[in-house]
């Protein structure tokens, strides 16, 4: 390997200290789309090892967010750190510690499962011999080293999602996130992701955001964030922010901060 | 695996991580050309139309004297093949620059861009990626025509390469700039009227700038302001061995314009954003 072409930095900023930082940050992020605000000051960390949930119904700003957290978007105004690194202002540093799958499926339909995979280890610089290493590896933990070379048209939604998240994991990522990934799926392959992922958590000390509008996808000991209408309205360990408004469970405490009279999809 | 080590991860990143990306962006690209056959077809039909037809009509109406690079009497066919080499860059640079900027790439456009690697690379990248399925076209073109009694020289098809390269770049980065700072022109009905129209008609491809000077003064300053009648002859002389000078630094310097240009002026939330409020899924 040759030598490493530094990232400009500006001098003033000190190095962060990755093991002090939480996995991600997010500090006083407000956007509007024209006169549309669709964030509001929303600040949260997320720690590495834990599971946060981001709960949020349709339009709540959830996919703002990660728009901004991936440097999709401009900031408008506020802070993404990633493990203390700006996103805006050390994007390469900040990057290579995030692994995303975002809610649309983003894989080439028409290319196989290795080729997926190898295109995505490109991007990140992955020489092609390590590449095929990670991704035998991954395919193998996912279950589907035998449709290796099979398109991934041929896949079901479960299985996309499972090498969606393989995919994103090819790289090493200390930090995950996942916007909504079980929608769309059967309730065994929910089960199946929502634990793979609680895995990797538990496991591999990976951080996890996860955004979702289905309360019973969250479990007890989890962190989580209500966001609604582009703010945050509690935070904190999922107990204290059930007890909070005097409520028993997720849905009655969601309805009470939010004062939302119908259920949405997805309560039990 | 299981402790966080982020701490001993070098920084930056390597000329060789650069080449890797750069290879793979290029690799998928050829890789998806291949699978959509309807777009490789529908990119040869286009210009194998002009040339078996209205070349075989316009071949006894338009008289081309003996002008550089040609040294001998030639067919009209064989006056427009550059021309329509460049049409087919046209159209592919269009095209795929279009879809950078709205959303029916986007989701690869996402997986594209969380890429660590900065993201002017990232687009150079792309750019250069759409020029290799363009080449590609080119070829296929140039050995359908050969066929057709257009047969330049044997070291032509190597010598045409580097000017299909650059002029692959000019009109890719021109593409991305004007679908990201043209709103109006987000579909591609409209780039065909007020981009490739224009540009493909106010041009040496169709016939030779002198004849367009007997006819209207004003037109020939047109056609020889247009960047693209300079990547049909920086392509018409490489295909006989020669340098356009002028063609040249024209095709170069809009390239590194545009380019430079199209880089900045890319803005991933537009083709989000559109589709709706807040990014389209809340």
């Amino acid at each position: 390997m040759t030598s490493p072409a530094p990232i400009a930095e500006p001098r003033e900023t000190p190095r962060p200290d990755p093991a002090a930082a939480p996995a991600l940050s997010i500090d006083g992020i407000s956007h509007s789309y024209g006169p549309r605000r669709a964030l509001i000051d929303v600040s949260f960390n997320v720690q590495p090892a834990s599971f946060t949930a981001l709960l949020g119904l349709n339009g709540a700003g959830k996919s703002t967010l990660f728009s901004l957290i991936t440097r999709l978007f401009g900031i408008q105004s506020g802070r993404v750190g990633i493990f203390g690194h700006d996103i805006s202002r050390t994007p390469g540093e900040a990057l290579r510690l995030l692994g995303v799958v975002f809610q649309p499926r983003t894989l080439d339909l028409d290319l196989s499962l290795t080729q997926n995979l190898l295109y995505h280890a490109a991007l990140h610089g992955i020489s092609r011999r390590e590449a095929a290493a990670r991704s035998a590896e991954l395919l193998a933990r996912i279950g589907l080293s035998d449709r290796a070379g099979s398109k991934v048209r041929d896949l079901s939604g479960g299985q996309m999602r499972r090498l969606e998240i393989a995919r994103a994991l090819l790289h090493r990522p200390r930090l995950l996130l996942l916007d909504e990934p079980t929608v769309g799926l059967d309730v065994k392959a929910r089960a199946d992701i929502i634990s793979h992922v609680r895995q990797l958590v538990t496991e591999q000390g990976i951080g996890v955001l996860w955004a979702t509008h289905l309360f019973d996808e969250i479990m007890a000991g989890d962190d989580l964030v209500v966001l609604h209408q582009g703010k945050v309205l509690a935070q904190g360990p999922m107990s204290r922010v059930i007890t909070e408004p005097g409520a028993q469970d997720v849905n009655t405490a969601f309805m009470r901060l939010t004062g939302a009279q119908t259920m949405p999809g997805g309560g039990p | 695996m299981s402790s966080i080590t982020t701490r001993d991860a070098p920084r930056g990143f390597s000329a060789s991580a650069y080449m890797t990306c750069l290879t793979g962006i290029v690799w998928r690209e050829g890789l998806r050309f291949l699978h959509q056959r309807e777009r490789f077809v529908s990119a040869l039909v286009r210009p194998l139309v002009w040339l078996f037809i209205f070349a075989a009509g316009f071949r006894q109406v338009l008289g081309i004297s003996i002008i550089p690079p040609y040294e001998t009497y030639i067919l009209y066919e064989v006056f427009i093949a550059p021309g329509l080499m460049a049409m087919i860059q046209l159209f592919n640079g269009m095209q795929s620059s279009l879809s950078m900027v709205y959303d029916r790439e986007m989701g690869n456009m996402r997986t594209l861009l969380v890429s660590p690697l900065p993201r002017g690379f990232l687009l150079f990248c792309k750019l250069l990626a759409g020029t290799a399925v363009s080449l590609l076209q080119v070829y296929a073109f140039l050995i359908i025509a050969w066929f057709w009694d257009i047969t330049p020289p044997p070291i032509g098809y190597l010598t045409v390469l580097p000017a299909l390269i650059l002029s692959g770049l000019m009109l890719g980065s021109l593409g991305m700039l004007i679908s990201s700072g043209i709103k109006q022109l987000e579909n591609f009905a409209g780039v065909m009227n007020f981009v490739i129209f224009p540009m493909f008609f106010a041009s040496s491809a169709l016939y030779p700038l002198w004849r367009v000077q007997e006819g209207s003064p004003y037109l020939y300053y047109l056609c020889e302001a247009n960047p693209f009648t300079h990547a049909v002859e920086l392509i018409r002389f490489a295909l006989y061995g020669q340098i356009n000078w002028v063609s040249l630094a024209v095709v170069a310097g809009c390239t590194i314009v545009f380019m430079i240009a199209a880089i900045y002026a890319y803005d991933p939330s537009r083709g989000l954003a559109r589709r709706g409020p807040a990014g389209g899924e809340g």
